[in-house]
């Protein structure tokens, strides 16, 4: 399974790639398959403020609906709305075409918290 | 599991634990008025027959629509019953058949959900129709839940005269969400549109108006529904369903979501119930509809087969996040609309609304020509209409009901004024009924 180095991680699997103070944000592979076929995202508005741990959405699949979960703090600049019409990227393309939003960080000293792609590969045991 | 009555110290070990010192307290909400006193008074060791004889006494103090001539309505109708749709709910495959969830011992329950989903959809011009809800109170006030949901917004605004039950219901879902509930009136029996302009604003859900209204006017949907959406507010309409046989649907008007009291599709009066709650939506809402859904699929040797789909929104799976906690729907109610509008079809239906047109027309047209009776609301309707009555209503209905007609609904006995009297007229009234019934009229001043 694919856990790209350059990425941070959380516990509950998303996972976080910085662009100066700007972090893109998805769910892992690892997640996805889980999951299974996942048939729609609930993403929040532009400007909206998430909190590190809050949700910031939901992720529905045929049988379940999950909450994702804001690795780090910080305002929303951008959503993936290619996801409402192909919601099965975040299966096909987790890290790539799947990404779901991107957050202006209000605090990046919580980037040191998160768990780099050994650690993550530990928690889930692959 | 035991199958052992409970004692009188499990009745008070229960009663301790809910707090109360007797069972009679439990029943304070029930107005002291109706309530029953004294047991029912049947002798105790009678055999079988004199009780059934006992019964068939108190039995017969009440009166069906059946056994009179009925002009009663405000949300409930006497509209005609044909005999197969009994014939088909009471075959014990249906009317014993459990919730629909396996999906392999349940196709003909599905199958009859989806067929009926299809025809509110075809009737309304919606494109998603759920399984039902209970009645057309509770599927307006889910309506509202569902447009606070999707706007974001906390004010639902009702424009006009709807039925002051479905405010009741409305405003008791919307207390709990604190969501403000705010009414704007209605000008000689239609909404006032300057009024309704005049209360909306960036905070408003959704408007909600019902057509016809609860006075029988026909109200000018369209504008409304422009009204709404020009702050950008769902717009929500409550409808006569027979009167989609006649009337533009409310998908032509903007409707985003259609409700509707579904008992006059093959249902009876039933004292209040059980009743058939309509609710459709444009796809857009698909996801925030309350309820169940059937759908269509193959199985995995390619045959078709139903299904209830797009659970995820129900709270088995999304417990405190659904869009709602009902988790059943009116199956018997609803298999009965569906083969009511299996055996009228497009042109039955069509001619059902006529009738309701052309009779409750003569009817007005006659009781506007007596001295003592004004047609209260100058307005285009549908089959009911208010009358101003220079007696008080209650006594009109009384006097009538005497000679075996139901003459309407007082509608001080809703709130309103006591000299308003809500007459309805369904296809099944003839010529001689209200001829009769206008000659009584002109008989009580």
């Amino acid at each position: 399974m694919d856990f790209p180095t350059n990425l941070k991680y959380t516990k509950d699997h998303e996972w976080v790639c910085m662009e100066g103070d700007t972090g893109m944000v998805g769910i892992t592979e690892y997640a996805q398959g889980e999951l299974g076929d996942v048939v729609f995202v609930v993403l929040p508005t532009i400007g909206k403020t998430v909190k590190k741990g809050e949700s910031f959405g939901t992720v529905e699949a045929v049988k379940a609906v999950s909450d994702l979960y804001a690795p780090v703090s910080g305002e929303v600049v951008a959503v993936n709305t290619d996801l409402e019409s192909k919601p099965e990227l975040v299966n096909k393309e987790p890290y790539g075409g799947g990404w779901m939003i991107k957050l202006k960080l209000s605090d990046s000293g919580e980037l040191a918290n998160l768990l780099d792609e050994k650690s993550y590969r530990e928690l889930i045991g692959k | 599991m035991h199958f052992i009555p409970n004692t009188d110290d499990d009745r008070k070990e229960m009663l301790r634990s809910i707090g109360v010192s007797s069972f009679e307290e439990l029943l304070k909400d029930i107005p002291e008025t109706i309530r029953l006193r004294d047991g029912i008074s049947i002798p105790k060791g009678i055999s079988e027959y004199e009780v059934l004889r006992e019964l068939q006494e108190f039995a017969s103090r009440n009166v069906a629509a059946g056994e009179t001539v009925s002009f009663m309505g405000a949300g409930a109708y006497d509209h005609f019953i044909p005999a197969a749709v009994g014939a088909i709910i009471s075959r014990s495959e249906f009317s014993t058949a459990y919730t629909p969830y396996q999906a392999e011992v349940s196709q003909g329950t599905l199958q009859a959900i989806y067929e009926y989903q299809t025809m509110i959809c075809n009737l309304t011009g919606m494109d998603v129709a759920n399984a039902s809800m209970y009645d057309a109170g509770s599927a307006l006030a889910e309506a509202s839940l569902l447009a606070a949901g999707h706007t974001a917004r906390k004010q639902i605004v009702v424009s006009g005269k709807i039925h002051p039950s479905y405010l009741d219901v409305i405003r008791t879902y919307c207390e709990g969400q604190d969501i403000e509930v705010v009414q704007t009136p209605a000008t000689a029996g239609v909404a006032n549109l300057e009024r309704l302009r005049a209360a909306l604003s960036d905070r408003t859900a959704a408007v909600i108006v019902q057509n016809p209204n609860f006075y029988g006017c026909i109200e000018n949907s369209a504008e409304i529904g422009k009204l709404a959406h020009a702050v950008e507010a769902l717009f929500i309409v409550a409808v006569d369903p027979i009167s989609l046989g006649l009337l533009r649907p409310p998908s032509e008007c903007g409707a985003d979501v259609v409700v509707g009291e579904g008992q006059v599709f093959g249902n009876p009066q039933s004292f209040g119930g059980p009743y058939l709650g309509i609710f459709a939506v444009k796809e857009p809402l698909l996801r925030r509809i309350p309820g169940r859904i059937s759908g269509v699929t193959v199985d995995a040797e390619g045959k078709r087969g139903f299904v209830l789909t797009v659970q995820t929104r129900e709270q088995h799976i999304r417990r405190e996040k659904a869009t709602s906690n009902i988790c059943t729907n009116q199956g018997l109610n609803m298999l009965a609309a569906t083969v009511y509008l299996s055996l009228l079809g497009k042109q039955g239906l069509q001619e059902v609304a006529r009738l309701c047109v052309q009779k409750s027309h003569y009817l007005s047209t006659a009781i506007a020509a007596t001295p003592r009776y004004r047609i209260a609301f100058p307005q285009p309707f549908f089959k009911e209409f208010a009358i101003e009555t220079s007696v008080p209503a209650q006594e009109v209905v009384s006097k009538l009901s005497s000679k075996g007609i139901l003459s309407g609904v007082a509608l001080d006995s809703l709130g309103d004024k006591k000299n308003l009297l809500l007459v309805a007229v369904t296809e099944k009234r003839t010529k001689a009924e209200m001829d009769a019934f206008v000659s009584a009229l002109r008989g009580v001043v």
